[in-house]
């Protein structure tokens, strides 16, 4: 036979017997003791620092969402700060500007009730120097025509007199 | 300096190596110049093939050192039954092989235990009938390699039980994890795909069996000194498991392309069914070719360099045998770890093509 022609390729009956048991013996102890526990536990030990990183990155990304919603919230306050603070001063501005019209407008009121009061206390005043200066005629005139009669150059003096005693005031 | 004393400690175990060599050459010598006297003591030509073969074959007993050996037990099956002895029965006080008178008058012939006629020639019809089971020193080193392998890894197995997934493994667990890794990412899950976790334990298994006999093989004293992965008899027995692994777990588009090739026009089917058949038993086959071939060349290159001081018969050979053969047993320890996975790699890529699923039926109309 071919084979025989070296004994190192002639495959002994005897190691490959003792070779078949071993390795079937050999192949299930380990894979029950040694390869599925180590397998697992590599598996497992993967799986725990996979799930770890991605829960980390998970928790860096909500911290960074939160962090986005403070600025935004921030932002939002200052700028409702502004706005009301925007609106105070217009508000006190309206509000002076508002006082002033009203103080100007009742200045104005008070000045033209007081020229309409002025002009009618002086047309008051005088009517009645009129109506003083009517009634002092009439008096000066029913003296006169009284003493006319007694005498003239009396008569004269008293006019006089009375001319002197009328007082315009 | 270190590297210096562990060159030197080389040298000191291989001179060692190569003092019990020379007594034991010695022993073999010299009963065989007393018992021929005819041919006087013209001391007999050193045969390298022979003292190389010699070492790389297998044997009934296991030699420690100078004339101590270690007997292993014999088991031979024959038509008058089972009978099993001793090693040390088929050898004289010279460690020459002996008749021992069994079921039949047993002699070892090159290693090989034969039935011998009454004076002494070799009965071929007899010994092909004795079914020879010994546990051999191959097979006393392979069972060596499974104790070995079984302390480590239920050892390992173990630690992950009881240390479980939150701590960090430790100790020899830490030492095994990246070579499991290595073999899961590098091997198995490239070659197979998603489906590798169900072979991983064969993988595995395979791969520190090969590795362990591998640097077993490498040391040269007990308990190494087998060349049990250079054998071609554990070759074929791996080479056949993952012939097995493979095509138990073929589907049908793998026996579909083997027998009747989509997409091709029938008279390429009708070619190309053989070659693919064919192809199903070279896998295997080239297997147990490369790592019986790799592991013997190693083997037989470090013996020729040690075997070069007594073809020149000078201690001064040593000078260039020595440091070559510590080159060589270097690039073996490499050739070791390569050859396992190899062996691992591609038994892994034919699985993978056992299991590929194929998406691509419709393009092949």
């Amino acid at each position: 036979m071919l084979l025989e022609i070296n004994p190192l390729v002639l495959p002994d009956i005897g190691l490959v017997f003792w070779n078949t048991i071993a390795f079937i013996v050999l192949f299930f102890v380990l894979r029950a003791f040694a390869w599925k526990p180590m397998l697992k536990a590599i598996h497992d030990r993967e799986q725990g620092i996979e799930d770890a990183l991605s829960k980390a990155d998970k928790m860096k990304a909500d911290i960074a969402a939160m962090q986005s919603e403070n600025e935004a919230l921030l932002a939002k306050a200052r700028e409702e700060r502004a706005t009301m603070i925007k609106e105070a001063k217009e508000t006190a501005d309206k509000m002076v500007a508002d006082a002033k019209d009203k103080a100007k407008s009742e200045y104005d009121r008070i000045v033209s009730d007081a020229q309409v009061a002025i002009n009618q206390q002086k047309n008051a005043a005088l009517t009645d120097v009129k109506n003083q200066v009517g009634s002092l005629v009439v008096e000066v005139a029913e003296k006169v025509l009284r003493r006319e009669l007694a005498n003239k150059s009396e008569q004269e003096s008293y006019i006089k007199q009375l001319a002197d005693g009328v007082k315009l005031n | 300096m270190a590297r210096m004393s562990v060159k030197s400690l080389l040298v000191a175990t291989f001179s060692l190596f190569i003092l019990l060599f020379s007594t034991v050459s010695y022993a073999n010598d010299n009963p065989q110049g007393g018992n021929t006297a005819g041919e006087g003591h013209a001391a007999k030509e050193f045969d390298v093939t022979e003292t190389i073969l010699e070492h790389i074959k297998d044997d009934h007993s296991w030699h420690l050192w100078g004339h101590t050996t270690l007997p292993l037990p014999v088991i031979l099956y024959s038509d008058k039954g089972l009978e099993v002895f001793s090693s040390a029965k088929l050898m004289d006080e010279h460690h020459e092989p002996a008749v021992y008178a069994g079921n039949y008058n047993y002699k070892t012939i090159e290693g090989k235990v034969k039935v011998v006629n009454a004076d002494g020639t070799v009965d071929q019809t007899l010994s092909a009938k004795v079914w020879d089971f010994s546990i051999t020193k191959n097979v006393a080193s392979l069972f060596v390699s499974i104790a070995i392998l079984l302390l480590v890894f239920l050892t390992v197995g173990g630690a992950y039980r009881k240390r479980g997934v939150k701590s960090a493994p430790k100790g020899l667990q830490s030492f095994m994890e990246p070579i499991v890794l290595f073999v899961r990412d590098e091997v198995a899950k490239p070659n197979i795909g998603h489906k590798y976790a169900k072979y991983m334990p064969f993988l595995l298994t395979i791969f520190f069996l090969i590795l362990i006999n591998n640097f077993l093989g490498l040391i040269p004293f007990f308990p190494g000194g087998a060349n049990v992965s250079g054998n071609i008899a554990f070759t074929m027995t791996l080479a056949v498991f993952v012939f097995i692994v493979v095509n138990l777990n073929g589907n049908k588009s793998y026996w579909q392309h083997i027998f009747w090739m989509p997409g091709m026009h029938w008279s390429m089917k009708l070619f190309l069914a053989p070659i693919e058949l064919i192809g199903v038993f070279t896998k295997p086959i080239s297997l147990m070719i490369r790592l019986f071939a790799n592991i013997t060349a190693g083997h037989i290159l470090v013996l020729s360099l040690i075997c070069l001081i007594f073809i020149f018969k000078t201690v001064f050979a040593s000078a260039i045998a020595v440091p070559f053969a510590v080159f060589i047993g270097l690039i073996e320890l490499l050739v070791a770890f390569l050859q396992a996975y190899i062996f691992t790699m591609l038994s892994a890529m034919y699985i993978g093509m056992a299991t590929e699923e194929h998406h691509h039926e419709a393009a092949h109309h």
